[in-house]
């Protein structure tokens, strides 16, 4: 980022004369998002992911009005001669099926790629908010409280830090789906997605945690803090009235970094047969299932492999350019 | 520095003590009996009974999580009771300290099904290791001295694209391209390091580049923003000052300081990735402690489970302890109390 028109926002924060016009004082905010918007990089990010997202709003609905269409078998575009692969070049593109058919069953590779992208980002956001949920409650506690809460807190950091993620992640699935099963009466894709939000987000939120509570070390000694407390406030509503709305920007920063970890760990679990099973399709599975065709059919490999490229680098861009703007001091 | 040790060491036993408690809990109080499971699919009633009371999985969880806790400490002998123990002196197996279990899937101690494992984990975690740091730095080092350059857009660019692949996606691509298709390497087996050195390195490169790159990608944006950080100190500024050349500089002043935050993270990288790269090991099919946490997941083989997930806690709070205490040795700043 450029030193020079940082400079002169800050200077006319506090309407300094620049080239002669006086300009009207910014709010921080403001100069956020001035921030944020002199970064091509960050700006070219964040039209990516606005296009995300709309496409994964756009996909059920789509999915509900016939135009997507992702597990009508089409046996007849599939060549059993030929080990499953689709008849025609390039992966069997048609006109009704754009960027082909998945080998062995026909199914249409953009709708579940489209599809697969929409309930990915569903599944990784909640999750998410699990994460930042946790994090930001018990950070927040913990370096409010400093005493034997916080102790506890951090042993509760170390102890799910020590397990081993992917492990966990992996042998917990048979038992927590079956409980899932017998108690909740959760069943099917709905368990399966219910287990990778739940587990993602319960081995996620120690590093919001950390984050916020380093955040709430410095906050807690300010004024307004002591205002509330001398008015009488309750610890809740100094948790959540005072504290949480000065936190909201490296929560911000870091709910758009974890939101691409999650999509990775959502593939690598599909790799390992946990989660969302076919013919449901999850950016993951789909991945999962074309990785078995990088020389058969190389198109349907590459579609989804540079799909989760494009979203994991552009939330990281998008996270990276955020916390730039939102905190000046952190340079690129 | 003693005392220091001495403390993080019982904190480390204790968490260690309750981690094995909540294992526990999770995997076999849950909708499983391990003792159906560790009978197999074609049991009669009384022959569940039997294992059950053979490796004690009818006593309540806690009697159970005290005896394995004892087992670590003298070891066990199996089956539990001891009088079948007597009257089939046969079929006893002991499993000496630390114990961590039976298998009924493998009809052997966990131990001994570890024992197999982990030294082609720990082959794969050194030699990726040794890949993704000199990667990794080198290329962090290159990116920042040349800062805001075509080569620097490069080096971050690419990393953040190698960042976001996932490992089994590049483990395929390597696996089928450079293996399968140009033949340009065997298809890897792990070969034992005493029996040929040689084999055992070019086994491992497909498998530690697999692992290597997503680190490396993650190494290279790290060391780059560290050392950009460190060269804006006062200090670098006064030996720029008095005359030194680039080279000494960046290698002499710079680095040192941008160095210990990395120390940190590549220890606690390091230790997690000893424990099995668990993707990696399916792909390519070594058979270290990740494939086998796999394989034990499908058979449902609980002990053998609850034995790596220990291993590897182990391993992850040992590496936790040796971190603290380097990061003091490299930083005169900071002081262990």
């Amino acid at each position: 980022m450029a030193i020079s028109p940082t400079e002169t926002e800050q200077r006319s924060e506090v309407g300094v004369v620049i080239a002669g016009e006086t300009t009207a004082a910014k709010s921080p905010m403001r100069l956020a998002v001035d921030r944020f918007r002199h970064d091509k990089l960050s700006m070219a990010s964040f039209v990516v992911v606005a296009l995300l997202v709309i496409g994964a709003i756009l996909a059920p609905i789509l999915v509900k009005l016939g135009v997507l269409d992702y597990s009508t078998l089409h046996q007849d575009l599939i060549d059993n001669t030929n080990g499953g692969l689709p008849t025609g070049a390039h992966g069997g593109i048609s006109a009704s099926h754009p960027l082909g058919v998945v080998p062995g069953t026909g199914w249409d590779v953009l709708s579940r790629v489209w599809l697969g992208v929409s309930f990915s980002l569903a599944i990784c956001l909640c999750a998410t908010v699990v994460s930042v949920v946790i994090g930001a409650v018990l950070g927040i506690m913990s370096g409010y409280s400093r005493g034997a809460l916080d102790w506890v807190i951090g042993r509760l950091v170390d102890l799910t830090l020590s397990f081993p993620q992917t492990l966990m992640l992996l042998a917990l699935s048979a038992p927590i789906i079956a409980f899932f099963n017998s108690s909740l009466h959760l069943h099917g894709n709905l368990a399966n997605a219910v287990y990778i939000i739940v587990v993602l987000g319960l081995f996620g939120w120690p590093s919001v945690a950390r984050l916020v509570r380093g955040q709430v070390l410095s906050i807690r000694e300010r004024e307004f803090i002591d205002a509330a407390r001398s008015i009488g406030a309750s610890n809740s509503r100094i948790y959540f009235r005072e504290i949480l709305p000065n936190v909201w920007a490296p929560l911000l920063v870091q709910t758009t970094l974890l939101l691409p970890s999650y999509v990775s760990a959502e593939a690598a679990l599909s790799f390992l047969g946990v989660g969302v099973q076919a013919p449901l399709p999850t950016l993951g599975n789909v991945l999962a299932d074309a990785t078995t065709w990088i020389l058969g059919d190389p198109l349907y490999f590459w579609i989804p492999a540079v799909m989760i490229v494009v979203i994991v680098v552009s939330l990281n861009l998008l996270g990276d350019g955020l916390r730039d703007a939102l905190d000046p001091k952190s340079g690129r | 520095m003693f005392a220091y040790i001495v403390r993080r060491a019982v904190i480390g036993v204790a968490l260690l003590i309750v981690m094995s408690l909540v294992t526990f809990i999770l995997f076999f109080s849950g909708a499983f009996d391990p003792a159906r499971n560790a009978c197999g699919k074609v049991c009669s009633p009384a022959q569940i009974e039997q294992t059950s009371k053979a490796l004690g999985y009818d006593k309540p969880i806690l009697t159970q999580w005290g005896s394995f806790l004892a087992g670590i400490v003298v070891g066990r002998d199996y089956p539990l009771d001891k009088k079948v123990r007597e009257e089939n002196p046969d079929l006893v197996t002991h499993c000496a300290a630390p114990c961590l279990g039976y298998s009924m899937v493998n009809t052997d101690t966990v131990n001994n099904v570890l024992k197999s494992a982990i030294p082609i984990s720990v082959s794969i975690a050194l030699v990726a290791f040794v890949f993704w740091i000199i990667g990794g730095l080198l290329f962090g080092i290159i990116a920042a001295m040349t800062k805001g350059s075509f080569l620097d857009r490069g080096i971050v660019g690419l990393s953040l694209i190698f960042y976001a692949f996932p490992t089994f996606v590049v483990g395929s691509l390597l696996l089928r391209f450079v293996a399968i298709k140009w033949q340009i390497f065997a298809l890897p087996v792990y070969v034992p390091l005493t029996q040929s050195p040689g084999l055992w390195f070019t086994n491992l490169i497909l498998p530690a580049v697999t692992l290597a790159l997503f680190y490396m990608a993650a190494y290279a944006r790290m060391s780059r923003a560290f050392i950009i950080e460190a060269s804006t100190e006062d200090y670098v500024r006064t030996a720029k000052a008095k005359g030194v050349k680039k080279v000494p500089l960046m290698f002499k002043h710079t680095l040192r300081a941008a160095l210990t935050p990395l120390v940190t993270m590549a220890g606690l990288d390091l230790a997690i990735l000893l424990g099995g790269a668990i993707i990696t090991e399916d792909v390519f099919g070594f058979h270290g402690l990740g494939l086998l946490a796999v394989t034990s997941n499908s058979r449902q083989d609980l002990p053998t489970i609850v034995g790596i997930v220990l291993l590897l806690s182990t391993f992850v709070i040992i590496a936790n302890i040796v971190v603290d205490i380097l990061y003091a040795y490299i930083d005169p700043r900071v002081r262990l109390d």
